[in-house]
């Protein structure tokens, strides 16, 4: 368990990098409106499985980079994705528990929270709302969440992430 | 927070920070880098030939039209002396390659490969091969992002070409349309007039194309006239941006005396990595 603590956070850095640049990876137009939140993705996991190194603060630091990386409103995603980090640490207990299937749908439930934060935050600043297509994600990230979920508990394993 | 960035003091952190992520960006940008490097490397020969062809044709026929230009820039220079009015002095121009990253994809932004390390200033005119983009909006130091005019935060001060009506036009959030909502419903205003900048704004150059009046509705009951345009530049399309620095922009306040005894030098836009002030 107590391997090395420094290739642990590297493999944390690295999946968020990854998440982030699945996010930024141009995309054939009817692809893009449904590409899914990555990075809030992958920040679940973590705060699921590893509640005591990744917090709200790193959700901040994931929203904040997201915001510079989209050409958003600075601290846009860095309030929804703090927020989420926020609730999963509160609930992670019981999150783990449910099947899978459950907590797909939990997932949505967060991911649809987090377009809702960033809704708030677009009509507040007085952008034009967006169309019903930007409710289209949190859905496709419902459905890859059992792979996602599966692929980075392997990752933690082979690393011996803890 | 946000209001702070509504006040723009985030600036910094914000140009420190896409520095820091600039890698992941060139990161995504490599597999359309590497598609382009690979079709022109193993282009065929003919159609390189080709190309070259009807690029020859094409230079030929600008340069053609940069003759009459010149000897119009000179007689517009003359009138205008004998007007007494400010002289209208060339531009420069930087080209730059978007950088192919998805941003968010309710907002029209692009990315550009050029930032503060090219002399790119917030609020620069980018413009196209045909006609106005957008302004830039971030720098950074080795990128900086572009609204498009056809994103819905985004307006511009033109004005009809054929007469000089003067207007705003505002982007819809849709790719190929922009809006003139502010024209009454008995405007000289036709169906197939050019746009162009007027230069009101202070920001962009006047006299660069920018949109065509693709319709109008007149609504009896209405005061203003439903206008809609679409922009000359193809902004899905583009893989080339022009930024554009005026020689008198409105930061360097250099005594205008100066500038007008040579304006003959600086009528032709050149391309140089650095800014440079006006002489």
């Amino acid at each position: 368990m107590t391997l090395s603590p420094r290739q642990g956070t590297l493999v944390i850095v690295l999946t968020f990098c990854v998440a982030l640049l699945l996010a930024i990876l141009p995309l054939p137009d009817w692809a893009q409106m449904l590409r899914p939140q990555w990075y809030t993705l992958v920040l679940i996991y973590w705060v699921l499985a590893l509640p005591h190194r990744v917090g709200v603060a790193v959700g901040w630091l994931t929203g904040i980079l997201v915001d510079v990386l989209m050409g958003t409103l600075l601290g846009q995603h860095a309030l929804s994705l703090a927020l989420v980090a926020y609730i999963v640490f509160e609930m992670h207990l019981r999150i783990r528990l449910f099947p899978l299937w459950q907590q797909s749908l939990t997932i949505l439930v967060l991911l649809l929270l987090e377009k809702l934060v960033s809704l708030w935050v677009i009509g507040a600043v007085g952008q034009p709302t967006p169309p019903l297509t930007y409710w289209a994600p949190p859905l496709v990230g419902m459905l890859l969440w059992p792979w996602i979920y599966i692929v980075l508990r392997d990752l933690r394993r082979k690393f011996q992430v803890s | 927070m946000i209001v702070d960035h509504r006040q723009h003091h985030l600036e910094t952190v914000r140009s420190v920070l896409s520095t820091v992520i600039y890698p992941l960006q060139y990161v995504a940008n490599m597999p359309l880098s590497i598609g382009h490097w690979a079709s022109e490397t193993f282009a065929s020969r003919t159609r390189l030939q080709n190309e070259n062809r009807s690029l020859r044709k094409e230079n030929l026929l600008l340069q053609g039209r940069q003759q009459k230009l010149a000897s119009l820039e000179a007689e517009n220079m003359r009138l205008r002396d004998l007007l007494d009015s400010s002289f209208k002095i060339g531009d420069r121009v930087l080209i730059a390659e978007l950088i192919a990253v998805d941003m968010d994809p309710y907002r029209q932004q692009v990315l550009l490969n050029k930032g503060s390390s090219s002399g790119i200033y917030k609020g620069q005119p980018v413009l196209n091969a045909n006609a106005v983009m957008g302004q830039v909006i971030h720098v950074n130091r080795f990128t900086s992002s572009v609204l498009m005019i056809t994103d819905a935060s985004h307006a511009l001060p033109i004005q009809v070409n054929r007469n000089g009506l003067r207007t705003v036009a505002i982007g819809t959030g849709r790719i190929n349309e922009l809006e003139l909502p502010n024209l009454p419903n008995n405007a000289d205003i036709e169906v197939g007039d050019l746009l162009v900048t007027s230069g009101l704004g202070g920001r962009f150059p006047s006299g660069y194309p920018v949109a065509i009046v693709t319709s109008i509705v007149r609504e009896p009951g209405e005061p203003f006239a439903n206008i809609k345009a679409q922009p000359n530049a193809h902004l899905d399309r583009a893989r080339e941006a022009l930024l554009v620095w005026t020689l008198t922009p409105p930061e360097q306040n250099d005594p205008p005396t100066a500038e007008a005894s040579e304006p003959e030098k600086q009528a032709e836009p050149t391309a140089e990595p650095t800014p440079r002030d006006a002489p």
